[in-house]
């Protein structure tokens, strides 16, 4: 955006990542405004949220000490699909999610958090010894199983969860795409000669808004997985056994 | 045909992307259906097989998903 005017690393999508965070943080504070033991219909929308985040992902997966955890994953799951839902709605009508940098960034985040937990609890030595060697292998499978370990616990996992979001909402946005542009080019085509192409992109288009349908579910489905695994990540970081 | 000015230009990679997204497919696909199948058995056994259903799909996934990296990288 307006070049020489701000340093050159704030593009469209910074400013749109920044705006949604503000939002998320925003629509948080006014749920948590003046709560009451009778809650208003706007405190209810919010725990409906808020109990969604803490029943189904957070309790669920990491079972009865999620507390301090809670905020995070309350966090990550808001601005992950605020930020994937950007794609769907008018103003912006990309998602930010789409732009590879800021799925590593988010990744980032939550590797730095699953390790760093584990290391806490168990020291950097017991951490890595945790979750590269499990428990009842025989002795010489170890030679085999440590690499393996190592390579799929601290190197793809992060990987994994940055490239399955981003692919996810780059494919869908890219699908939705082509429909509403190859519609477009049939239509505009048809119309000196051919009806049967305008047919066929009035189709086209009709379709565009099944494939917008199951964007908007994608969208939601992604920023659960993406929630739901980092609090799986570090679940198994604070495993006892294994 | 269709009187476009358009030449459809693009990688082969995209087919042995196609390939390699059969078996994750019938992986995830297998995975789920045990859940489904699993808690239709049990149903308070739910939130235990989401766990290691959860696991088992992004270890799945994950080929998938190299092949998509690869699909970007390997020209």
């Amino acid at each position: 955006m307006w070049p020489g005017v701000l340093p050159d690393w704030i593009t469209g999508f910074t400013v749109q990542a920044i705006l949604v965070a503000i939002f998320c943080i925003g629509i948080w504070l006014w749920f948590a405004n003046k709560q009451t033991v009778v809650p208003s219909k706007k405190q209810f929308l919010g725990e409906l949220g808020y109990n969604l985040i803490r029943n189904t992902i957070a309790r669920d997966v990491l079972a009865e000490n999620f507390r301090p955890y809670l905020p995070y994953l309350l966090a990550l799951a808001s601005f992950v699909i605020v930020n994937n839902l950007c794609g769907e709605f008018f103003l912006f009508m990309f998602p930010t999610t789409a732009k590879i940098g800021y799925v590593y960034g988010l990744a980032l985040l939550s590797w730095i958090l699953y390790n760093s937990v584990g290391i806490r609890k168990y020291g950097f030595f017991g951490y890595l010894k945790h979750s590269t060697m499990p428990a009842g292998v025989p002795g010489p499978l170890y030679i085999l199983i440590i690499p393996l370990e190592f390579l799929s616990n601290i190197i793809v996992r992060p990987v994994t969860l940055a490239l399955r979001l981003f692919g996810n909402m780059f494919a869908g946005h890219l699908v939705v795409l082509v429909v509403v542009l190859g519609g477009t080019l049939l239509i505009e085509n048809g119309m000196k000669s051919n009806l049967g192409l305008v047919a066929a992109g009035v189709g086209s288009f009709l379709f565009s808004f099944a494939i917008f349908a199951l964007e908007l579910l994608v969208a939601c489905i992604q920023a659960y997985i993406f929630t739901i695994l980092t609090a799986q990540y570090v679940s198994s970081s604070l495993a006892e056994e294994h | 045909m269709i009187p476009l000015d358009i030449a459809i230009t693009g990688s082969i990679n995209l087919i042995g992307y196609a390939l390699a997204t059969l078996g994750p497919a019938l992986g995830v696909a297998w995975i789920f259906a045990s859940v489904i199948n699993g808690t239709a058995r049990q149903p308070e056994a739910r939130g235990a097989m989401m766990g290691t259903a959860f696991i088992g799909f992004a270890v799945v996934e994950a080929l998938a998903i190299f092949a998509l990296a690869l699909f970007f990288v390997v020209l």
